[in-house]
């Protein structure tokens, strides 16, 4: 490990797009989306807890399907469209599901809620009317302390009824 | 509230006032800061349990390009610790670590990668000591030294004996005496978020965000420890990525973070990794538990006896306090005419162990209930008849001098029965029902440290028809501001969404002990409904003086005050007091009865829950499914309904972790699993449907009559799983995590005609000092007192 | 925030040229599909590399033939989970693809990648404090076994979801290396031993997977694990049946987790041939499968329950497999041992 930072850092020119807005940015190759996203971008509404692949916080879409970014390169992504949490809400208004979840509770501490929204947002663009069991198929990569799921599921359903 | 007791905004379902910010990913995380010139901090930690540090040689480290400062114990001597008694942790530790994870050297860099590097570049040198890793060997002679040089013998931390009414009678009128031992596993919080602290020193002064639940310690502590005083700190509440009770205590990395922004004149950050969250720990104590109780032939207590012996980690953090909350419950839930508690804490060589959701009362509460099924079955009674026939009556005082005032155990009892079917389950090998009980406080009756100031205080300032509510409180996701904001609403004749919050920043909100013990909404909610009271008394004299009318007759409601808009109406205030502020404060009645630790276990109100659950659990395999459970809680009343239930339901999933799977767990010295992989917290496939019933039992104390929803729901759940289990299958699994395991062990001892049940075989010997006898309090001392409130 | 170490990211245009890089750089340098396996481990520091090299060039498409289907190597899970004729005619591999780990990590995990996925073990899928604190392991950085310390060799656990149902379903890997193609039956790919676990040349790229034996074959993967989602395998059975009536013709048990590489019950194969399938053939079949399974302390929960589970997976693939009409569509859902 000590001899690691005494290494030359390959630094990469890649364009992103993310959420829509295609953005040049010179990073190191090694620099995984999430803290690209965090640190370069500015989008902190990815978060993460475990940097691992094993809690799904740091959720995005990559091309409109879940990712873990903190398992993604942006080399491996560039030229796919990215979305974070910032990209869902259109203008002011709030998505669907940014709604439901408001409306009933769905974040509690809120650290899950990007990845767990863009988890539903994908969700519910192949499968319109999910039932209950395929939601917590979708989502169970997602974990949550707070809330137990169970608003997490009724706020999915609202959604998916109002979306329809 | 309109004149005719209607409530405007109470009660009903309302978004959360910082809910937009949270599903559009805007609320800013401690993590998410980042100041210009932002150096990055890691910590060092211990790779030993239990070692003498010899000599730390920071060179190496220092001579990587990039790092800005390393420092080590020498540079943070004074110890500090959440409780007055227990002041035995330092930042950094320089002459001894007690478990892996120990905080030994800090190093801030210019990027995180750098700060690691260096890390990993300072060499220790130890001297390697015997680790202590269990109860049994705490409890022995040392093999080398004690971990902590107080307390004793041994490694013992902490002996409680207190005894309530003549235990020794009781027992003898007894028609039934019976005995069990059960443990209960030590877990984590495990909050989606990593700690996280961002400091920054300009001008003399610290300002620090964290992603702390109490502001007031962390500011305490700090203070403290670096050796400035109060007035130089500024303690900030980021959002909050769950707690739990997990980040309670002033931590290592927040000191850490403040001595390097002062050494290096930048702001530096730290946040912990996963790991490191493990280490710092502080979660469910593993409790060995022994309990004797004696009943009459139809199943009324007449004596217990209940002893306690925890693992408490390294250090003190809230240990003397759980140590007594171990047995102070008990006793409010049933009604136990003479009682023996005894209770000791151990340290070990493991991370520190402190308050998680329930603090000290989900173990005895698991031992209790699984006890009182057992006797029901010696006694061939419905195991929850038995239990009914103890419930505690409302408006009466405990043998162990807790006032218990509202109470609806009987109705969460009635709603969880209706609703289950249990007493008409399908009796087919294999599923399986279960019944239990529990109690929690609604903010602890007593700080934790001695002081005068009240428990929390509510500012409110009004000017061009804006409010703002000011309060130290700290939301953590359990929605505290969106109840802070709902009844200065309420009082006002507001919406929640009208009212602006400032909270949990030390240098401009009033004090409040934090997002813990279940305290916020009864305490700040108190505080804030005197504030705001105070603050309407000024507005309707306002308007009354300008309607010529009497202030009686002026109604606050959809925003109007009387014939003018909130708006008008401020302004007139305005131009008839000056400046338009209120404040209110909440100190808890006091309830401590006339005994040495009689300060932990008094609340000014107690939530009630009941819950039923059913599973399925295999005799071959040992796997438990989870159909469905039913839980009724009595929060007094639901300040708002939906937050409620998000309580409730959190509460449940975190107890049914705790019961199948959660485990904090050592092997070799080390933590056995420190990462969200194989510290296994349950996902979206193993959370059953949940039925949620809110009783409102309107506590006569309570803000509206309400009372905690937080913890109190967690606690029923794991013995309801056991009992569910033995309904199943006939085998008692008398510890949590109920693994597969255990029950196919337990399944094989039962065919070879030993007992049922897997758990502990034994109660070890512990020096417990002779009981402190306490009179009860005469049994009907506080009908009349309460009465009167 | 954990990290990556950094390295040196190279890009080849396919796999010859990708093969011919790792001949180069030997050791220093490692393959990168999807990187759910390999990135989690570099934040751990399990590897010490310089250099990634990128099979983003992999095929993605599955090439669905009369009797064989052929996988590229660059498909992800979550594709041949939900691929249909996958699904259909071989179901147990698209069983087993979508009871990998969790949805979004199918999404970046690929087949080849999970063919190769590293072999476990909870003293090594450690960060590199923790594994300093316990002392190095001869799997990486150390010299001695902390699961068997008196053993010479690594029992770190295949835990490849869909490697063992590829071999039951007579699975072929396309194999290019520096100098040439050739095909490799997946059940010759692994070699016994938790350290070296790949039988191929580790400058060798997985180009795609053939799986043959399909269409009147009935297949079935049981996982077990802890939760319903997330979890690696810590015992699990692919079974594939071919019957003549209610008699079996053919048979392969392959079982996932239990050793270092996957393991076939050939005994209980030999015993399950020619006989008809009724409750007590697959019970006494279990029995035998379960009977060459070691499990050892080094995966969740205890080694002498899952070494009882091993039981009970296989007679459950075995029961799901029989009663699973060859080509009918079946839904994917909540499959976990009952
Ligand atoms: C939390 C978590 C849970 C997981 N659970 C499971 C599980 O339940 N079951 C399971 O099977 N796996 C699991 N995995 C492991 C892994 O994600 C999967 O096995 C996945 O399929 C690996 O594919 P990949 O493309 O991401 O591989 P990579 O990470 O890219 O590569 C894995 C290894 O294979 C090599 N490699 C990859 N592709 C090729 C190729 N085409 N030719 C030659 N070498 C190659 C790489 O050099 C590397 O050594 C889990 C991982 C995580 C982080
Ligand atoms: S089995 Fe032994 S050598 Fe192999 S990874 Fe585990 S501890 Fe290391
Ligand atoms: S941060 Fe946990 S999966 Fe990415
Ligand atoms: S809302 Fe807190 S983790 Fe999900």
């Amino acid at each position: 490990m000590k001899q690691e930072v005494l290494r030359d850092v390959e630094r990469v020119v890649l364009k992103l797009d993310v959420n829509g807005e295609r953005t040049e940015l010179l990073l190191p190759v090694h620099k995984t989306l999430l803290e690209v996203l965090r640190e370069d971008m500015q989008l902190t509404g990815t978060k993460h807890g475990c940097e691992l692949g094993e809690c799904g916080t740091c959720t995005v879409l990559v091309d409109g399907r879940p990712e873990l970014s903190c398992l993604v390169l942006p080399i491996q992504v560039e030229g796919h469209a990215i979305t974070t949490v910032e990209g869902m809400a259109d203008g002011a208004v709030l998505h669907p599901l940014q709604q439901a979840f408001a409306e009933l509770g769905a974040a509690q501490c809120g650290y899950c809620t990007p990845g767990i929204l863009l988890s539903a947002k994908s969700l519910l663009e192949t499968t319109p009317r999910p039932s209950r069991d395929e939601i917590r198929e979708a989502l169970a990569g997602n974990l949550c302390r707070c809330t137990g799921y169970s608003k997490i599921l009724d706020a999915v359903e609202l959604a998916a009824g109002r979306m329809t | 509230m309109t004149s005719d007791g209607k409530f405007g905004v109470i009660g009903k379902p309302l978004q959360k006032v910082d809910a937009v910010a949270k599903v559009t990913g805007r609320a800013i995380y401690a993590d998410d800061m980042l100041l210009p010139r932002t150096l990055h901090c890691r910590i060092l930690r211990s790779p030993h349990p239990h070692a003498r540090i010899l000599s730390i040689d920071t060179s190496a480290a220092r001579r990587i390009p990039g790092v800005q400062a390393v420092i080590t114990g020498a540079d943070l001597p004074i110890k500090f610790g959440i409780l007055p008694v227990t002041q035995d942790e330092r930042a950094l530790e320089h002459e001894k670590v007690r478990y892996v994870g120990d905080p030994i050297a800090a190093v801030a860099a210019i990027d995180e990668e750098i700060a690691a590097a260096a890390c990993d570049a300072i060499s220790v040198e130890y001297e390697v000591l015997e680790p202590v890793m269990s109860i049994d060997e705490a409890l022995a002679a040392p093999k080398d030294e004690r971990i902590q040089d107080y307390g004793g013998p041994h490694n013992i931390h902490k002996l409680v004996a207190l005894e309530f009414g003549d235990v020794e009678a009781g027992f003898a009128q007894a028609d039934h005496v019976r005995e069990d031992v059960f443990f209960f596993q030590g877990n984590t919080h495990l909050p989606m978020e990593q700690h996280s602290a961002i400091a920054t020193y300009v001008d003399g002064r610290i300002t620090l965000w964290s992603s702390t639940q109490v502001v007031h310690y962390v500011h305490r502590a700090l203070s403290k420890v670096l050796e400035l005083p109060m007035s130089r700190i500024r303690v900030i509440g980021a959002a909050h990525g769950g707690g739990f009770g997990g980040k309670t205590d002033p931590f290592a990395h927040e000191i850490i973070v403040c001595k390097l922004a002062m050494l290096t004149g930048r702001p530096v950050k730290c946040t912990l990794t996963r790991e490191e969250v493990f280490y710092a720990h502080r979660g469910r104590h593993p409790v060995l538990m022994w309990v004797r109780t004696g009943v009459t032939r139809d199943g009324l207590i007449t004596a217990m006896h209940f002893r306690t012996a925890l693992d408490g980690g390294a250090y003190g953090s809230y240990g003397v306090a759980s140590t007594f909350y171990t047995g102070a419950l008990q006793t409010v839930t049933y009604d136990i005419p003479a009682y023996r508690f005894e209770g000791c804490r151990v340290f070990t060589n493991k991370p520190p162990c402190g308050p998680k959701r329930g603090h000290g009362t989900p173990q005895p509460r698991f031992a209790l209930e699984l006890h009182l099924e057992k006797i029901a079955h010696d006694l061939g009674i419905d195991p929850v008849d038995l239990k009914r026939r103890n419930f505690v009556m409302p408006h009466t005082r405990t043998v162990n001098w807790m006032r218990v005032t509202s109470c609806g155990l009987e109705e969460c009892t009635e709603r969880v029965m209706t609703a289950s079917g249990y007493a008409h389950r399908d009796k087919r090998p294999g599923h399986g029902m279960g019944f239990a009980i529990s109690s929690y406080l609604s903010g602890a009756g007593t700080a934790i440290y001695w002081n005068d100031m009240p428990h929390s205080e509510v500012q409110i300032k009004v000017d061009r028809g804006g409010v703002t509510a000011y309060c130290g409180a700290m939301d953590i996701g359990q929605g505290s501001d969106s109840v802070l904001a709902t009844i200065v609403a309420e009082e006002l004749g507001l919406q929640p969404a009208d009212v602006r919050l400032v909270t949990a920043d030390t240098d401009t909100t009033p004090i409040d002990l934090g997002s813990y013990s279940s305290r916020v909404t009864f305490m700040a909610g108190n505080a804030a409904i005197e504030a705001a009271r105070k603050m309407r008394g000024m507005l309707i004299e306002a308007v009354a003086a300008k309607m010529k009318c009497d202030a009686a007759a002026v109604e606050v409601a959809g925003g109007r005050i009387g014939d003018f808009s909130f708006q008008e109406a401020s302004v007139l205030a305005e131009g008839r007091f000056g400046t338009l502020i209120s404040a209110g404060s909440y100190t808890p009645p006091k309830l401590a009865g006339p005994y040495k630790g009689s300060g932990v276990g008094p609340s000014p109100a107690y939530s009630y829950s009941a819950c039923v659950v059913d599973l399925e659990a295999d005799a071959r395999t040992g796997l438990v499914k989870v159909n469905r459970i039913w839980i009724a809680h009595d929060v007094g009343r639901a300040i708002n309904p939906l937050l409620v239930e998000g309580q409730v339901e959190g509460s449940v999933y975190m107890g049914l972790g705790e019961a199948l799977m959660e485990e904090q767990a050592f092997r070799k010295g080390l933590h056995k699993w420190p990462s969200m992989l194989e510290y296994k917290s349950p996902t979206f496939l193993d959370m059953p449907e949940v039925e949620t019933f809110i009783v409102e039992t309107v506590d006569p104390e309570g803000p509206y009559g309400a009372k905690e929803a937080g913890q109190g729901p967690l606690l029923p759940v794991p013995p309801a799983v056991c009992s569910a289990v033995y309904d199943a299958l006939g085998v008692w699994i008398d510890e949590v995590p109920v693994t597969p395991e255990k029950i196919v062990e337990a399944l094989r001892r039962r065919a070879k005609g030993e007992p049922a049940r897997f758990g502990p075989a034994r109660f070890p010997s512990i020096p417990y000092p002779t009981a402190i006898k306490v009179e009860p309090p005469p049994r009907e001392m506080d009908r009349a007192a309460t009465s009167s409130i | 925030m954990l990290r990556l170490p950094r390295f040196k990211y190279l890009r080849p245009k396919n796999a010859r040229e990708a093969a011919r890089m790792a001949a180069d750089l030997g050791p220093r340098a490692m393959f990168v599909a999807g990187g759910t396996d390999l990135f989690p481990k570099l934040k751990r520091r399990q590897f010490d590399v310089e250099t990634l090299i990128a099979l983003d060039f992999l095929p993605r498409d599955i090439h669905n033939g009369s009797s064989e289907c052929v996988v590229g190597a660059g498909v992800t899970l979550a594709s041949a989970a939900s691929n249909e004729h996958l699904v259909k005619s071989f179901t147990g591999y698209a069983q087993a693809a979508g009871l990998v780990s969790s949805p979004p990590l199918r999404n970046a995990g690929t087949v080849g990648g999970n063919l190769c996925v590293d072999t476990r073990c909870n003293y090594y899928d450690m960060t590199y404090e923790w594994r300093k604190a316990a002392g190095f392991c001869m799997k990486k950085d150390g010299d001695i076994c902390l699961v068997a310390p008196s053993s010479p060799r690594c029992w770190a656990v295949s835990s490849s979801d869909t490697a063992p149902m590829a071999i039951a379903l007579d699975g072929v890997v396309g194999l290019t290396g520096p100098d040439g193609e050739r095909e490799l039956p997946v059940s010759v790919l692994y070699r016994d031993d938790g350290m070296d676990y790949m039988a191929k040349q580790a400058s060798e790229v997985v180009t795609s997977l053939t799986l043959s034996a399909g269409r009147d074959m009935r297949t079935a993967y049981v996982k077990l694990r802890r939760r319903g989602s997330i979890d690696f395998p810590i015992a699990g059975a692919a079974v594939a049946l071919q019957l003549d009536g209610d008699e079996v013709v053919r048979c392969r048990i392959v079982l996932s987790a239990v050793a270092s590489h996957p393991l076939e019950a050939t005994a209980a194969e030999d015993f399950l041939k020619g006989k008809r399938v009724d409750a007590e053939t697959i019970r006494e079949t279990a029995d035998i499968a379960a009977k060459p399974a070691k499990p050892l302390d080094n995966a969740d929960l205890s080694h002498f329950w899952r070494k009882r589970m091993v039981h009970v997976v296989v007679e459950q693939a075995l029961l799901q497999a029989a009663t699973r009409t060859p080509g009918s569509t079946v839904k994917l859902l909540g499959q976990y041992p009952e």
